[in-house]
């Protein structure tokens, strides 16, 4: 009872009243959280010009040195030399083509996978095997080149001799099983997107179930596959250390497959690691490099979106 | 008249059911195609790896004699990355989310901030190292310690951390800070003691995997000139570092010249994928326990 | 009670001044809410149009009408609640106690401090009722754990909670069934000792046992708070208020004691809704 009497006493509102002044205090603080909490938001625009300012203003200052049409023509990449060449088109020949590798690996794969898991596999079935794709995802690609470089290559090897210790077919193959789970899963998102009216419509004209899938649910899903082939395109494009372990520094200009070559991403390692001093043109190369790569990916990038916004207006 | 002729109909039938049930063998195979290679891949690691993870070479220092190479100090560099990698991304990444999400005006600014970080989401990782290395290691010259490190590594996972959070505070029901509001609380007070608790299982879940990828990350850390080999061990986040990914890279490379390199990169990667496991454990031990279902 | 209630031709239509009511009781209620020409906009569209009403003293206020007739909305416009959807225009006049709410300069935290709120669908904190209980008195600066212990006792006592969760206070308020975790949010609203209690549909998320359950705790509460309650069940508005207006298409059609709009209605659109004949 003492109790209650107790209880009885207390009033909240006045208590409240009591602290308001102190309250105040903080919420003139809560007043000024918004714009710090800008400047975190800023961080991610900063990031953005800091990229394309310290790309830009070195790069510049490459090609002061070395002609901007040169670089971007010449087949000869010789940077280490008595009289340095540098001319872009080895790396970037290195890396078209040990993407095309990869997309000729993970395209198949990852498309059959992708319609396996939406067309076909029970809902107990694609809960076990989604998550698997997912940790193949999150390897760290060092394991990848290691991978590469100690075992997929000595196979290679063994059946086709001709291939170098250090060649761009190896890691393609394993670029494109690092990015099987990219276009597997997107591709995914697309087909499930298909309405299944559009299935039933197929289905019941007596279609088996391939047929549905090839001759309707994916030419219907198509922008959302091909982007997912485009964005993991662009995955592989980016990749350094599976092509700087496995595919050496060799910057000759060839098509052959069973050679070393060197991709942008693996030049701007091995010229970063090394002494390269500040100011030479050795040093401003890799920001040139790295601006022919950056504008690369980043159209993909664009790319891949503009097809998938076009592929949501279907439906 | 008959257009269609059902005999021949019914030849083609078996032969056109008889594909569908190989391809979907064949679809079954493809999907199972990462799981074995994920296999072969842990197998050869274990096969490599295994025999030269013991405790010697758990706290040894690094060496470029194999038999006495230990790991202690990539391991401590990797955690100290971590240590700045997580700070950074929480404060900076949910403080972002948080002002997207709850204070921005739906408006140009903010779309323009949503599509870069989508966009910062597809740049190459080295192209982070390029901008580290000019920015922090030479620009503000901290040299190749592990805060120029942490800090590239930070920029590098921000876009996911943010839009990891910013699911997560999505998922906080309006009924609850509807709730606050009726009860005279700020805004500040709203977000701080009902929106962010509510959301944090889901933040910390995405940090984490963020973090994770972080911590395997090579190329950055390479351009930025993380040497090969560093005796002491790294005691602050001032300190000159390597990490467990560069020393399997290392090791890889020169496998080619002293053969026990692949061995200890091998447990290297033992090393490192256990601690990704961990990592990931966590991850879903906390999205399973404390995920709120609203 | 019941004896109380104003004779038919003594229905006060349309913002009663305090003078045009003649009941003795109800006359000498104090003006809680005043609402004049209030107007809302979402967008384009007109949601409330020129709303007058009166809200008075240790009073149920009840607001019926068909759903989408803007009658949530009214409700969070008093505490204005409503300004949490961003294309939101309002103009006219609503005053709480004298102050004009609606002016850019008034401190909204501050009403809402007075004005509790009670929500459709229970909505409490994913925390423990304990923490449920004292986020009010906590946002509001008491952090003195005596006081706080015997405020959430005594708002969980005033909302006939306390015997059934005095055992549990520490355990998280998602294992409470839906009844005790709206009774629940009304204890929560009760413990900043509000003036005005807003509650919108409070029951219509509810099994009849529980909507007798808050039917009865909202009886009690009116002997020391006014409170407004939107709800689309006509009985439970002639149940349980003294006063009722039916809203249709975002207007008041009506607004009188309860007892004479239900027995009387002077308009014929809300004899066709209590009658059911739409809505």
């Amino acid at each position: 009872m003492d109790h209650n009497v107790n209880q009885e006493s207390i009033n909240v509102q006045e208590l409240i009243q009591q602290k308001s002044m102190s309250q105040k205090v903080s919420h003139k603080i809560g007043k000024m959280i918004p714009s710090i909490l800008f400047l975190f938001a800023a961080v991610s625009i900063l990031t953005t010009v800091g990229i394309i300012y310290t790309l830009l203003s070195e790069a510049i200052e490459f090609f002061k040195i070395v002609p901007i049409w040169e670089f971007f023509s010449s087949t000869t990449l010789k940077p280490l030399s008595q009289n340095p060449e540098f001319g872009i088109l080895p790396l970037i020949n290195g890396t078209i083509i040990s993407s095309i590798i990869a997309i000729l690996v993970a395209g198949p794969v990852g498309l059959m996978a992708a319609v396996y898991l939406s067309e076909y596999a029970s809902d107990r079935v694609r809960r076990l095997l989604k998550p698997t794709l997912e940790v193949l995802a999150g390897i760290p690609t060092v394991v990848y080149g290691f991978f590469a470089f100690t075992f997929v290559t000595p196979i290679i090897r063994s059946v086709w001799p001709d291939v170098e210790a250090t060649n761009i077919l190896s890691p393609g193959i394993v670029m494109g099983i690092m990015i099987i789970p990219m276009i597997a899963s997107l591709s995914e998102d697309a087909l499930t997107s298909v309405p299944n009216t559009i299935r039933e419509g197929a289905l019941s004209l007596g279609a088996t179930k391939l047929e549905t899938t090839f001759k309707v649910v994916i030419p219907a899903a198509l922008s959302g596959v091909i982007a997912s082939f485009v964005l993991a395109i662009s995955r592989a494009i980016g990749e350094t250390m599976i092509v700087t372990i496995a595919s050496g520094s060799s910057k000759n200009f060839t098509f052959d497959i069973t050679e070393s070559m060197q991709t942008m991403t693996a030049y701007i390692v091995e010229v970063s690691s090394g002494d390269a001093a500040a100011g030479t043109p050795i040093y401003y190369s890799i920001y040139a490099v790295a601006i022919a790569l950056f504008v690369m990916t980043f159209v993909m990038n664009l790319l891949a979106r503009a097809i998938s916004r076009r592929f949501r207006e279907e439906y | 008249m008959k257009y269609i002729d059902s005999s021949l109909v019914e030849k083609r039938m078996n032969k056109r059911i008889l594909k569908n049930n190989l391809s979907k063998i064949l679809f079954l195979l493809a999907t199972l195609f990462g799981l074995v290679v994920l296999v072969i891949l842990i197998m050869r690691v274990l096969i490599e790896g295994l025999k030269w993870v013991n405790f010697d070479f758990l706290t040894g220092k690094l060496s470029t004699n194999a038999e006495q190479a230990g790991i202690m100090g990539a391991i401590l560099g990797s955690l100290w990355l971590m240590l700045v990698v997580i700070v950074c991304t929480m404060i900076i990444g949910v403080g972002a989310a948080i002002y997207l999400e709850l204070y921005a005006k739906k408006g140009k600014l903010n779309s323009l901030i949503q599509t870069n970080i989508a966009n910062l989401a597809g740049v190459p990782s080295i192209v982070y190292g390029i901008l580290g290395m000019t920015l922090f290691v030479r620009a503000l010259d901290l040299g190749n310690i592990v805060l120029a490190g942490g800090l590239t590594l930070s920029l590098l996972v921000l876009p996911i951390v943010i839009v990891a959070a910013q699911e997560a505070l999505r998922s906080v029901p309006n009924s609850l800070s509807e709730a606050s509001y009726g009860m005279g609380a700020t805004k500040w007070q709203t977000i701080k003691r009902i929106i962010l608790p509510a959301a944090l299982p889901g933040i910390l879940t995405g940090a984490i995997l963020a973090l994770s990828r972080a911590i395997g990350e090579t190329a950055p850390l390479v351009v930025i000139g993380i040497p090969a080999l560093i005796i002491p061990f790294p005691g602050s986040i001032f300190d000159k570092f390597t990490t467990l990914p560069m020393q399997i890279y290392y090791w890889t490379l020169d496998s080619s010249l002293v053969a026990e390199y692949a061995n200890l990169a091998a447990a290297t990667i033992i090393v490192l994928l256990i601690l990704l496991f961990m990592l990931n454990a966590t991850a879903i031990f906390i999205r399973n326990k404390y995920q709120q279902r609203f | 009670m019941t004896q109380t209630i104003a004779k038919k031709n003594e229905s006060v239509k349309h913002l009663p001044r305090l003078t045009t009511v003649s009941n003795d009781r109800l006359s000498k209620q104090k003006v809680v809410y005043q609402v004049e020409g209030f107007n809302l906009w979402y967008d384009e569209t007109h949601a409330l149009k020129d709303i007058e009403l009166s809200v008075y003293d240790r009073e149920i206020t009840a607001i019926i009408g068909p759903s989408g007739c803007g009658k949530s909305t009214f409700l969070k416009s008093l505490n204005r609640m409503v300004e949490l959807i961003p294309s939101v225009k309002t103009s006219g006049d609503i005053s709480y106690q004298g102050n004009r709410i609606l002016d850019k300069h008034f401190k909204v935290e501050q009403l809402r401090t007075k004005v509790g709120m009670v929500f459709q669908k229970p909505n409490p904190f994913p925390k423990s009722i304990y923490e449920n209980i004292a986020y009010g008195p906590k946002i509001h600066g008491i952090k003195n754990k005596k006081i706080l212990n015997q405020i959430v006792e005594r708002s969980l006592r005033d909302a006939y909670l306390w015997d059934e969760v005095k055992d549990r206070l520490n355990e998280n308020a998602y294992g409470l069934s839906g009844g005790q975790q709206q009774r629940l949010c009304i204890a929560r609203a009760l413990a900043i000792e509000p003036e005005v209690i807003l509650m919108d549909e409070p029951t219509s998320a509810l099994d009849p046992v529980s909507t007798s359950k808050i039917e009865e705790l909202i009886q009690e509460l009116k002997s020391k708070y006014s409170i407004v309650i939107v709800t689309h069940n006509m009985q439970q508005a002639a149940r349980i208020s003294d006063r009722t207006a039916f809203f249709l298409n975002g207007e008041i059609i009506e607004f009188d004691l309860t007892e004479s709009l239900f027995s009387n209605p002077s308009d014929q659109r809300t004899e066709d809704y209590i009658t059911g004949r739409f809505g």
